[in-house]
Order: structure tokens, then C-alpha cells, then sequence
């Protein structure tokens, strides 16, 4: 089994360390332990939460929210990276706004979406989806412009048509930009669902968090936010972890 | 011996011979100009034959049109005027089958293992994927790389990728093989080997292999002929017979007519040299 690396170990010591920390500082009363519980009681919280499965719905929203979201957002922001790619007049059209996408801030548009879609999750389904959708499209468009055009030669060479061309030489080409795509847009969609439910909702996990903040309930806030760190960052460790494979493949390492 | 100026002024050619295996007749390639910048006149008119089952070399200036040659007589582009046949038939806007290309830069898919990316040809041709195996095999075996066929191409020196690359277009079979400078990014002792490997596999196929090179030495070492080729617009200023037996090799180059191939090639090739560097 190999062993973990030097980075690996001191990432996990910085964490532990840093949860033992404000461990000790709850307790020893250096921060205010009401409104700073200590980190294990925020863990008894959560496994609480969980046993008791009083806010499975509200999770189950949220998540379904998200997959939602994300699967919106990879398959029409796919579609415009490569529609972007192939349309290089249309690119040069949308180019600033594409870059300045993310200087808008996305949640004023919340009021303008529930008269769109009405009183329920879409609208913010709709936020998850703006907030992410570019980040997918602009990261296919630069996986598909990265593609050595020999690769694309070779494919005529063999006499590939275009849908072969796409699915065997064009998409595997591009698939770690695509997967950067991925995974960019899970966490943008979480961020923008989350935080739309704490400041817009009245139901999901966002909601519950702010929910138990204005009553005061600091165990279930904390309780709830460490259930959604530990899930965000186990999603996020996988994805980088595939990413990561993707992209160690094909770097060059030429022996001498 | 030379068998003379080919290409003139004009585009006037004799009758194919026999065993032509690629016909030219006429042919030119213009790039039409961008955004109101001037047409390239790249290639030609080009005409001549390649013979089948030989190994044919073109050397000329940077910028000549070398690659623009390989390029229509593999229909990767079409002529802007003339005629290319292969077999009979007209090469016209696709690769006609029978035809494979290893490029200059490297073609190897890095997604694929060895064995998967020598097999990606025939796989795409349609053949039964036993009948893959077995020649992915020869291949691999062929050119060295049968103990590599689980790597991945970013695991292999320049020079292995290459041969990957010729592994692929081995797996094809092709009856024509049109090499791009397929060793033009290697460093030279790599350079000499590979050259000693086309020898073997042009001996061991039986393929027309045509060969676009920047080195006069690699010229003259590999082939029956070599066409010399002038600035761009590149036409052939000469058709150079080395007059080598099939089982050449490096002993090859102690020949004394080695050094007198060289030396009258690069006498051609100094002043178009210097037209493409713009000094004559």
C-alpha cells in the first residue's frame, strides 16, 4: 500500500490541528462557548441530526435542487462551449459577457425568476443553474480549442465522420477541461442553492441553517453546517481525486 | 544520376507509366488570403509519378510546400487545380482507403495505452477485433514496443510515441504510407534508428512510402528516389535516382556515391535555401 504523501499529511494535521484548537478554545472559554459550541458537540449535533432524520426533507430538497441544477447546467453549458467553438462570430459576441458573468451578482435576480417560474424550487434551481452554467460552457470551450489538431487529422486520416470524430477523438480530448467543467459547476451550483435557501427560501438546508441562527439554536446551525461541509468537501475530495487521475495520465513524463 | 528538371514552367507531363502508384498531374494548391491579405500560392504545378513500391524522399526549403504536397496526395486538402490519382481512382476531398499518414507532431491519443492507440485504426476501419490483436501484435513486436503496451504515451520517450504512431498506421496496412517528417522533432542518434526502422517496415510491408524530410543525409541514406523541391511556390526542380539496392542501410552512407548524392542535392538546394530566406 502506498504511503500517504508529505502534503497529504500535513493537510490532515492542519485540519486536526484546527479542530482541536477551537476545541480547546470553546472550552477553555478563550471564545464564547454559546455562541461557539466546541467542535465535538457539533458532531454529536449532526449525528443527531441524522438519527433523528427530522431534516431529511429539507436535504432531500436541497440535493435534488442541486442534481437538478448540475445536470441543467452540464448538458446546455457542454452545448454552448462547443456551439461557442464552432461559432467563432457568435464567440465574439458574448465573449465580455461571458467574462464578466461572474461579476453579476446572481441573487438580485431572485424576484424577476419567481415571476418567471412561480413560488416553488425552480427559482432557485434557475440561480444554481446562471451561477454555473458558464463555468461549464467556458471550460468545454477551452478543452475543445486545446485539441491538438493533428488528433483531428488523424481522425480524417482514418476517415472518421463528425459524430465518430466527437464521440471517440473530440470529447476523451477534451475531458479533463470537461470534467473541470463538472466539477466547477456542482460547487457553484451548491453555493448558489445554499445560499439562495438561507437568504431567499423558506424550506431546504440553506433555510433550516438560517432558520436555527435566528432562533438561536446553535447546536442544530452548527450540527447542520458541519453535515454540509463534511458532504460538499466529500464530493469535492472525489471529484479531484477523478480529476486528478484524469490529468495525471497525460502528463508527460519522458524518461532521459 | 538525375533524371533532370521534372517540373517546368508548365504542367505538361508524360503519360503515367506502368507501375505508377500516385499519379500528379498539374497540380497546385492557393491559399486564399484572410482578411484581405494576399492568396499563397504554395504548391506547384506538381506533376509526377510515385512508383509503386518505392521509397520516395522530398526535400526542399522550409516553407516550400512540402507538407501541402503530402497533404492533396492524401486528399486532406483538395488542389486548387489538377489531378491525383492512387490506383486509378482520383483523390479528391477525403483519404482514400489504402492510405496512411504519420505526422510530424506527435498523434498518439494520451487517453489510450500503446495497444489501444495502435489498434485505434484498424478498430475504426471495422475489422474484427481478433483480427486487431494479431496485427497490433506484429506491430508493437515490429517496432519494439511490445513490452510497453499497457503505458501510456506520456510514459514514453518522444521517439516511442512516434513509433506508436507508425504502429497505428501499420495496423492499417496501408498500400500507401506518407511520412510528415515523422522524425523532424527527434534528436539525431533517435533520428538514425528510426531511419534504419522505415527501411525495415518499407521492406517487411511492400507500401509506396513517401517521405517529406528536412535532412538531405536521411534523404540519401533511405531512398530510390528523391525529389528536390524549390521555393515556394514549391515545384520539383529535380528527380534524384540514388540507384540503392532494396537491402540498404547505414553501411549505405561509406558509399562514395553517397557523398556525391549529398553534395549535388544540397548544390540544387543552397540557392533555393537562400530564395526562401530571401537573400537571392
Amino acid at each position: 500500500m502506498a504511503r500517504p504523501s508529505k502534503p497529504l499529511l500535513l493537510r490532515v494535521g492542519l485540519i486536526v490541528g484546527s479542530v482541536l484548537l477551537l476545541e480547546v478554545a470553546s472550552r477553555a472559554g478563550w471564545i464564547d462557548p454559546v455562541s461557539f459550541i466546541p467542535p465535538s458537540e457539533m458532531f454529536v449535533a449532526a449525528v443527531q441530526i441524522l438519527s433523528d432524520g427530522v431534516y431529511n426533507v429539507d436535504i432531500m430538497l436541497t440535493l435534488s435542487s442541486a442534481l437538478t441544477s448540475v445536470l441543467m447546467a452540464v448538458v446546455f453549458g457542454f452545448l454552448g462551449g462547443l456551439m461557442l467553438a464552432k461559432l467563432p462570430r457568435l464567440r465574439r459576441v458574448v465573449d465580455p459577457l461571458l467574462m464578466s458573468w461572474y461579476a453579476v451578482p446572481i441573487f438580485v435576480f431572485y424576484p424577476m425568476l419567481i415571476v418567471i417560474f412561480g413560488l416553488n424550487r425552480w427559482p432557485l434551481i434557475a440561480l444554481g443553474f446562471l451561477f454555473s452554467i458558464v463555468a461549464m460552457a467556458v471550460n468545454t470551450l477551452n478543452g475543445v480549442e486545446r485539441i491538438p489538431l493533428v488528433q483531428l487529422r488523424t481522425a480524417r486520416m482514418l476517415r472518421m465522420g463528425p459524430v465518430r470524430t466527437t464521440l471517440r477523438v473530440r470529447l476523451p480530448a477534451s475531458l479533463p477541461f470537461v470534467f473541470t467543467g463538472v466539477k466547477l459547476t456542482i460547487v457553484y451550483s451548491f453555493i448558489a442553492i445554499i445560499g439562495g435557501e438561507f437568504l431567499l427560501s423558506g424550506a431546504g438546508f440553506g433555510y433550516q441553517i438560517a432558520f436555527a441562527y435566528n432562533n438561536f439554536d446553535n447546536p442544530t446551525m452548527y450540527g447542520l453546517m458541519l453535515l454540509l461541509l463534511v458532504f460538499v468537501g466529500t464530493v469535492n475530495m472525489i471529484l479531484h481525486s477523478v480529476e486528478h487521475r484524469l490529468y495525471q495520465r497525460r502528463v508527460m513524463k519522458e524518461p532521459a | 544520376m538525375s533524371v533532370g528538371i521534372v517540373e517546368p514552367a508548365g504542367a505538361t507531363r508524360q503519360p503515367a507509366s506502368d507501375d505508377a502508384h500516385v499519379t500528379l498531374t498539374g497540380v497546385t494548391k492557393v491559399f486564399a488570403g484572410r482578411d484581405g491579405a494576399q492568396d499563397v500560392h504554395a504548391l506547384g504545378p506538381v506533376s509526377f509519378d510515385l512508383r509503386r513500391g518505392e521509397l520516395f524522399s522530398v526535400v526542399g526549403p522550409s516553407g516550400c510546400g512540402k507538407s501541402t504536397l503530402l497533404d492533396v496526395i492524401a486528399g486532406l486538402t483538395n488542389a486548387t487545380q489538377g489531378d491525383i490519382q492512387f490506383e486509378g481512382q482520383r483523390v479528391a476531398g477525403e483519404v482514400p482507403e489504402g492510405v496512411a499518414v504519420v505526422f510530424q507532431e506527435d498523434a498518439s491519443f494520451p487517453w489510450l495505452n500503446v495497444f489501444d492507440n495502435a489498434a485505434f485504426g484498424g478498430r475504426q476501419m471495422g475489422i474484427d477485433e481478433a483480427e486487431v490483436g494479431e496485427r497490433v501484435s506484429y506491430a508493437l513486436g515490429f517496432m519494439g514496443l511490445s513490452d510497453f503496451s499497457k503505458a501510456y504515451p506520456a510514459q514514453l520517450s518522444g521517439g516511442m510515441r512516434q513509433r506508436v504512431c507508425i504502429a497505428r498506421a501499420m495496423v492499417q496496412r496501408p498500400r500507401l504510407m506518407l511520412l510528415d517528417e515523422p522524425f523532424g522533432a527527434l534528436d539525431q542518434q533517435t533520428r538514425l534508428l528510426m531511419g534504419e526502422e522505415t527501411l525495415k517496415l518499407w521492406r517487411e510491408t511492400g507500401s509506396t512510402i513517401m517521405l517529406i524530410t528536412h535532412s538531405i543525409d536521411e534523404a540519401v541514406l533511405l531512398s530510390d528516389r528523391i525529389g528536390v523541391m524549390s521555393a515556394r511556390p514549391g515545384c520539383f526542380i529535380d528527380i534524384v535516382e540514388t540507384g540503392w539496392t532494396r537491402e540498404r542501410g547505414s553501411e549505405t552512407a561509406l558509399d562514395p556515391r553517397y557523398g556525391q548524392l549529398q553534395s549535388q542535392i544540397w548544390g540544387q538546394l543552397r540557392t533555393e535555401s537562400l530564395k526562401a530566406l530571401g537573400s537571392a
